[in-house]
């Protein structure tokens, strides 16, 4: 069933070059798949006329020779990206019913690439959420299922609609955006690529914002080669993103050939946790004996403030979040509940808008910001964030990149860990320092749990060097040579 | 410094200002949208200023340069490292739920202006900081009965936040203050000042204390759009606290609105007032980081400003300080005297300017940008008087028909048959004709009574029909009379 679909971008790109398969043919598989995948709410709007209308465009420019780096690649958007005309939710009810005038400059950036349009993908609302259960239009399921155990689980989150999708072939790559760890965990989850650029590499410009000072799009792909080859289309700079890097675009899908032969791989002692499952720790080490293996040498290194990153982060991203969602007001767009007065107009259309994560993580981050608890919140966070990056810089003192588990689990149940937002945000563990000091971090599946599921590495590289981490991410993928499938696409939903 | 008389002795007055002057730009602070007034509402709207959902500022690098001016113009610290930050509230006309502001490292640090008080003496003022921040919108609760209508033309439009050291000490000085600011804001072209469009906004925090005493409490006045009103804000809000205080109350900490009408300040309602601003560096703009060869290069280009332009009236054209503060008070004023004292006399052209010129103004009420008569058409009167074709009396007739016809100097003259008469021939006739008539005072003037001499000049001027040079007509006058 995956014939067209389950091609790499890489493959689809050549098979159309060599006119194997025409655009028109690839759309219409992908239609095809995408609504086959409807039963795991991975879509929240499907564009099937758009994406025809797109690659029939396509077949003209290849037709002429005129293909461009991603001409008639069918992708899928994260919900998060301001597509214009088409429906933009953030996941949330506060914002239904929207229709931007205006597409973000990454989205805008994949179609000037030659990309195809699937439609939306469903998210954590407001990217808030590591499962995917958060979403105002319902939890997305992950393609995968552990053996012998039937449940639904969660495909990770908050980018879980576009990781469920890539990995049930509902498209050839997708859009996420990482803020904390949104990209790379249900990656690791969903058995996929999915790469966090330097923050900077990639324009927020009509991304809706969720903490502006860590937000990062970035690529969703079943391949590195094919991470990279996808973020040379969404990144470069863009002077309608003040912090967005003034920095020319590299020859990233070239840099997935690099050898690591004399590269310096760092492990960082404070990634090993305490009563974490072995088979986590076991991967680990096998990653280390790939690169070995592939002509890398190991340094132990120290990341001595690792555990004030969760803490850190959960007091900066809600701060800023606070703010950025305050715009939801009703009075311009999206929802409006009436009100008596003036408050109450805002506080019934925020209370039925938002929901409870959203509310949970608003009133956190108006408390860290209140007078009298700035200084020992905000302002002591952003201390620790200085110091963190401060960490990771001395730690690229003596390596290249850096070698850690992604997820400190596998995919879980839906409906487990819901109760406690703690255990919740705790998945973010190992993804959150590199978002802290802005760095360039991958996702890669790399083996398999004892039950079955996915289990992503992660490489962290220095700013800007995404060339690195790739690859790194190449070698480990290539001596992992990860092929499992997931249950859903052997029809495995008994 | 003017004390106020209580019941129970003399109180000082403590102001210090906060003034918002919009920036003179085409595009708003963050946003590419234009900035022109009276604009139909919300036409001048970016999804920037209306905060749709992934909308990113981007700093208007000229609103930069007009404060960094400002600054050098107030003699001010530039601080090469400023941050923007947000201020968080929520309004129907603050889009975004914040303003971007700036709160603890604002682009403008400690400067002074200096005031010209009505006695001719100056007092420098001290200036704590200048910031650049962003305009919210207008809310319309006057559209519709049940409804408030938003306009957001004016939502991210760049404003100045000055703010003075609380070094003024009566409403004169306030009002001199804004003046002043005023002033040097046209000059430098960095806001237009007009106060009734709201492009100048003042508030003015006012305390009272007994002289050499610690601060007393302030309260702050909000939105004033007048000097008057400012001043008259001033005066009722320190009336109110001597009163207060003497009976024994306390002043409370508090925001009141200047109500302009009934000329009294009001408490606004406490929920306004109580905000937590929740301030922090806004993520979405690095912090502003200026060249400091950058700001010496617009500290070069900055032009003359009203202390430097008085110092220099006063010295080359021999003014008054009274008459130099008139003419530098308005960058149009100066200019058009300068016109007109170019290669003239300086003392008799700010005569005219602020005596003759000055009246038709206000008569007319215009400023001097629609002045009927142009500096050049001014300029070439006085060198009609200054060549003797004119006197300076029939020169005034002459200034007065300008005004009213927009006729050349020169033309007036020639068609109305003004010219001085300088032929001491016509005099004597002239002279003569007078005498006849007048044999009872010649002898008067004879036998002693000087003063009539100016009746008979007097006489010999109406008889030419004020034509006669004056002076000739004395000197001859003089030799027939013996």
């Amino acid at each position: 069933m995956t014939g067209l679909t389950g091609l790499t971008i890489a493959a689809a790109r050549d098979g159309l070059r060599q006119k194997k398969f025409s655009a028109r043919e690839l759309a219409e598989a992908h239609i095809a798949a995408v609504a086959a995948a409807r039963p795991l709410n991975a879509y929240l709007v499907e564009t099937p006329e758009r994406t025809l209308a797109m690659a029939a465009d396509a077949d003209k420019r290849l037709a002429a020779g005129e293909g461009r780096a991603l001409e008639g690649l069918p992708i899928g958007i994260k919900d998060l990206f301001c597509t214009e005309d088409v429906a933009t939710t953030a996941g949330s009810r506060i914002l239904e019913g929207f229709r931007p005038p205006y597409e973000s400059t990454v989205t805008a950036n994949l179609w000037r690439a030659g990309a195809v349009m699937l439609g939306k993908l469903n998210m954590d609302e407001f990217a808030m959420g590591s499962a995917n259960v958060t979403s105002a239009f319902g939890a997305v399921e992950n393609p995968w299922r552990r053996r012998h155990d039937n449940r639904p689980l969660v495909p990770g989150g908050s980018s879980g609609g576009s990781a469920a999708a890539v990995a049930a072939r509902a498209a050839l790559a997708a859009t996420g955006t990482d803020t904390g760890g949104s990209i790379r965990q249900p990656a690791s989850f969903c058995g996929i690529v999915g790469l966090k650029p330097t923050y900077g590499r990639c324009s927020r410009w009509g991304i809706v914002a969720f903490a502006s000072s860590l937000d990062q799009a970035g690529p969703m792909t079943r391949t590195v080669r094919d991470a990279a080859i996808m973020l040379g289309a969404m990144a470069g700079h863009d002077a309608k993103d003040s912090t967005s890097a003034p920095i020319a675009v590299p020859d990233f899908e070239a840099a997935c050939a690099r050898p690591v032969r004399g590269l310096r791989i760092g492990i960082p002692r404070e990634y090993r946790l305490d009563g974490g499952p072995a088979e986590i720790e076991a991967l680990w080490q096998q990653g280390r004996r790939w690169l070995e293996a592939a002509g890398a040498s190991i340094v132990e290194i120290s990341l001595p403030l690792t555990k004030y990153a969760l803490p850190a982060y959960y007091i900066i991203a809600p701060a800023e979040a606070s703010s950025n969602l305050a715009r939801y007001d009703g009075v311009r767009f999206g929802l409006r509940v009436p009100g008596e007065s003036l408050e109450a107009m805002y506080e019934e259309t925020r209370g039925a808008g938002f929901g409870v994560e959203v509310r949970r993580r608003v009133l956190i981050g108006t408390y860290v910001l209140s007078a009298g608890y700035y200084d020992a919140y905000y302002l002591k966070a952003q201390k620790v964030r200085t110091l963190i990056a401060r960490d990771f810089a001395s730690a690229f003192e003596n390596c290249d990149a850096i070698l850690t588990p992604t997820a400190p689990s596998s995919a879980f149940a839906i409906g487990e860990k819901m109760d406690d937002p703690v255990a919740m945000y705790l998945n973010d563990v190992f993804t959150v320092p590199s978002s802290l000091a802005g760095l360039p971090a991958i996702s890669l599946p790399a083996g398999l749990s004892d039950d079955g599921l996915p289990l992503g590495l992660q490489v962290i590289g220095r700013a800007f060097d995404e060339e690195t981490v790739l690859a790194v991410a190449a070698a480990l993928e290539a001596a992992a040579g990860f092929s499992a499938e997931p249950a859903f696409l052997a029809g495995g939903r008994a | 410094m003017s004390l106020i008389e209580g019941r129970t002795g003399q109180w000082e007055v403590v102001i210090g200002l906060e003034v918002h002057a919009q920036v003179i730009a085409k595009a708003k602070l963050f946003s590419g949208a234009a900035t022109a007034f009276g604009a139909e509402p919300n036409t001048q709207v970016s999804t920037i200023d209306a905060a749709f959902p992934g909308m990113l500022p981007v700093l208007n690098r000229f609103c930069v340069e007009q404060a960094v001016r400002t600054g050098l113009g107030l003699a001010a610290e530039i601080n090469l490292v400023s941050v923007f930050a947000r201020k968080n509230y929520f309004y129907p006309d603050l889009p975004a739920g914040y303003q971007i502001s700036q709160y603890d490292r604002p682009i403008v640090g400690k400067g002074r202006l200096t005031l010209d008080l009505a006695d001719g003496t100056t007092r420098e003022i001290g200036i704590t900081r200048l910031h650049l921040e962003q305009d919210a919108g207008k809310s319309l609760h006057d559209q519709h009965p049940h409804a408030t209508f938003v306009d957001l033309n004016r939502a991210g439009v760049a404003l100045m936040e000055i703010v003075s050291e609380p070094d003024l000490r009566s409403a004169e000085e306030a009002g001199a203050y804004l003046r002043k600011l005023r002033a040097i804001l046209r000059y430098l072209g960095t806001c237009d000042g007009n106060m009734e469009e709201g492009n100048l906004r003042c508030d003015a925090n006012v305390s009272v204390r007994r002289s050499g005493a610690a601060l007393g409490t302030r309260c702050e006045i909000k939105n004033v759009n007048s000097v008057r009103f400012v001043m008259q804000a001033i005066e009722y809000e320190a009336r109110r606290q001597v009163e207060l205080l003497e009976d024994g109350g306390t002043i409370a900490q508090e925001t009141r609105l200047f109500d302009a009408a009934r000329g009294i300040t009001r408490p606004m309602r406490s929920k306004e007032e109580a905000h937590d601003y929740r301030y922090f560096p806004d993520p979405d703009l690095l912090p502003l980081v200026l060249e400091e060869s950058w700001v010496k290069e617009i500290g070069a280009r900055l032009p003359e400003l009203p202390d430097a332009k008085k110092a220099r009236f006063i010295d080359t054209f021999d003014l008054s300080v009274a008459e130099a503060d008139l003419l530098v008070a308005e960058k149009a004023t100066a200019d058009y005297f300068e016109a007109v004292a170019h290669g003239r006399a300086g003392k008799i052209a700010a005569n005219w300017v602020t005596g003759d010129l000055f009246g038709v103004l206000n008569k007319r009420g215009v400023g001097i940008e629609e002045s009927p008569v142009a500096a050049a058409a001014l300029g070439e009167l006085l060198d009609l008087i200054a060549d003797g074709t004119i006197s300076g009396r029939i020169a005034k007739d002459v200034f007065a028909a300008m005004a009213e016809t927009g006729e050349g100097a020169k033309a007036i003259v020639q068609a109305r048959g003004l010219r001085q008469v300088t032929d001491s021939g016509a005099i004597d006739a002239a002279i003569e004709t007078v005498l006849a008539r007048e044999a009872d005072k010649i002898a008067e003037y004879r036998s002693g009574k000087d003063k009539l001499f100016g009746y008979f000049v007097g006489q010999v001027m109406k008889a030419t029909g004020g034509k006669a040079n004056p002076a000739l007509v004395n000197e001859r006058l003089r030799t027939r009379l013996g």
